[in-house]
């Protein structure tokens, strides 16, 4: 098989987890949802995350993003202990009906983050306007969230997170609840954001395909207690598009590489480094 | 057209209910039922003089005054005990305790305290309006949707910020429903604060009229009270539309889809 690993990063790293672990404590004992993970993003790297369900991939986010303290093991963002919500990372939530403001129209929403730091009004419209036109929302925004539909709230999501200009983009399965038409539009959506603002992207899915076709790299997760499985460059071309792209045969075979990977997790193979340590 | 249809069912029913009154005392009086053109007669004479100024507005005046200060220090206490865990823990027994007791019977205490004044029966009414706002704040803080909590801290949206835009407006729609309750009970402890050792007020003056044998005015009053509990009945739901026009409008998107 024909995959490349992960190259040894030379400089330094944007996103950095460091032999994370988080066990949750509950009545029935202690559950561990995710062992040990250790991987490091480069600036401006747009990476997806895949595993099968249960994999503890929004404990994951959660511990990156801040939300929640790890058992053991650290978060750095730019060099930076992450230890709350920092504030250069923005994060897009799967249930887009619950991480908008219903009580704001789109614009507002968009507008909040950026008026609670305290950006001039006029640095902040042009903030608003850009995202909006970014995310092809201009003409909306006056509506509220509920009165768009599911994928069109994603974008007001998207928009939010691109106006607050973060430097690490967190994505919890953003695509997960929207149909596969709307899907693929906010794939390209991503990737058209991700090559205009050179952010850095860790998208969380469980949608093999999606992965690579959104990744520039693919981390794979084991079943849990999670450790990483595998971790691929994914060399397709940069430009990507829904019909070609998909339909080249390294598409093809990165897919099925990754495929493999995720049955081989579901069957609880462990990759060496995990099994030792 | 419309207006005029939605002026129809507004006092359709009114003016048919007087119809039947009229209808029942005609021919038949009655002390105790007086037919609709004395009671017209009576209720001119009786409250367009000097009592709007000796007798109602004092008691409207109270009543605003209970009802606003029950609202405001419901929600800024219900914000508090609702945020805070521990403090949660600690005073809600009490509280049910608290707004178990009627007010009524705080009137003779607080007689007794505070003597027969205007922050008397205030007092009694805060007293009473108060606990539908703050338990239904406390309420609705604990309800604030988890991942929109934690949207907002992610985009660091802290401290009174976040009271203002995400707790606050989160809370609303069981506010108001505290709100919506709070105003009827304040209603009736405006008038029965003013029945005990008073010497002014609607309440009073109701009493007054029914001790006094004056039946035709004792049921005017009763219809400026009627009438008071309408027009705050219509400000209430004009205030409402406006305030949760997201949350009806989510609603109904809701139920269409």
């Amino acid at each position: 098989m024909l995959v490349n690993e992960k190259p040894a990063v030379m400089e330094q790293p944007m996103l950095s987890v460091r032999g994370l672990k988080k066990v949750y404590k509950t009545d029935g004992g202690d559950v561990e949802a995710v062992r040990n993970l250790t991987f490091d993003l480069r600036p401006g790297e747009l990476a997806c995350l895949v595993g099968p369900s249960g994999s503890g991939k929004t404990t994951l986010l959660k511990c990156i993003s801040g939300l929640m303290t790890p058992t053991e093991g650290e978060v750095l963002l730019d060099g930076t202990r992450v230890v709350g919500p920092p504030k250069k990372m923005a994060v897009v939530f799967q249930e887009y009906g619950r991480s908008l403001f219903p009580w704001m129209r789109v614009r507002q929403n968009v507008e909040l983050p950026l008026k609670n730091q305290g950006v001039p009004k006029a640095e902040r419209d042009r903030l608003v306007d850009e995202a909006l036109e970014a995310v092809g929302l201009a003409h909306v925004p006056h509506s509220y969230p509920w009165q768009l539909s599911g994928g069109m709230q994603q974008r007001v999501a998207i928009a939010r997170a691109v106006a607050y200009q973060p430097e690490v983009l967190l994505m919890d399965e953003p695509f997960a609840a929207v149909d596969a038409q709307t899907r693929a539009d906010l794939e390209d959506l991503i990737r058209t954001v991700w090559k205009k603002l050179r952010v850095t992207v860790l998208f969380v899915t469980h949608d093999i395909d999606e992965s690579v076709y959104l990744g520039e790299r693919v981390i794979i997760l084991s079943s849990s207690p999670t450790v990483i499985q595998e971790d691929i460059i994914i060399d397709l071309p940069e430009d990507r598009d829904q019909l070609n792209t998909r339909a080249l045969p390294r598409f093809t075979e990165l897919r099925h590489h990754v495929y493999e990977q995720i049955q081989l997790a579901k069957k609880g193979h462990r990759p060496a480094a995990a099994v030792v340590s | 057209m419309t207006w005029l249809k939605s002026l129809a069912y507004l006092v359709g029913l009114p003016l048919l209910l007087m119809l039947i009154w009229w209808a029942a005392t005609l021919g038949r009086p009655n002390f105790f039922f007086p037919a609709p053109g004395i009671l017209m007669d009576t209720f001119g004479e009786v409250w367009f003089g000097e009592r709007i100024l000796s007798d109602v507005l004092p008691s409207l005046g109270r009543l605003l005054t209970g009802v606003a200060a029950a609202i405001g220090i419901g929600i800024a206490a219900g914000l508090l005990i609702g945020s805070i865990k521990w403090l949660r823990a600690l005073l809600e027994p009490t509280l049910e305790f608290f707004r178990a007791v009627p007010p009524p019977v705080l009137v003779p205490v607080l007689m007794l305290l505070m003597g027969i004044t205007d922050s008397m029966k205030v007092v009694v009414i805060i007293s009473g309006c108060i606990w539908p706002v703050l338990l239904n704040t406390i309420e609705g803080v604990r309800a604030v949707d988890g991942v929109l909590s934690d949207s907002a801290r992610t985009y660091g949206v802290a401290g009174w910020a976040r009271v203002r835009y995400l707790v606050l407006p989160s809370a609303s729609p069981q506010i108001m429903a505290g709100i919506r309750q709070c105003l009827s009970i304040g209603l009736i402890l405006m008038v029965i604060s003013e029945m005990f050792a008073s010497s002014s007020g609607l309440g009073f003056t109701i009493v007054q009229f029914q001790r006094s044998f004056a039946i035709p005015e004792m049921w005017s009053g009763i219809i400026v009270l009627g009438l008071i509990g309408v027009a705050m009945s219509f400000i209430f739901q004009w205030t409402e539309r406006r305030v949760l026009r997201w949350y009806h409008g989510q609603k109904e998107v809701e139920n269409a889809g």
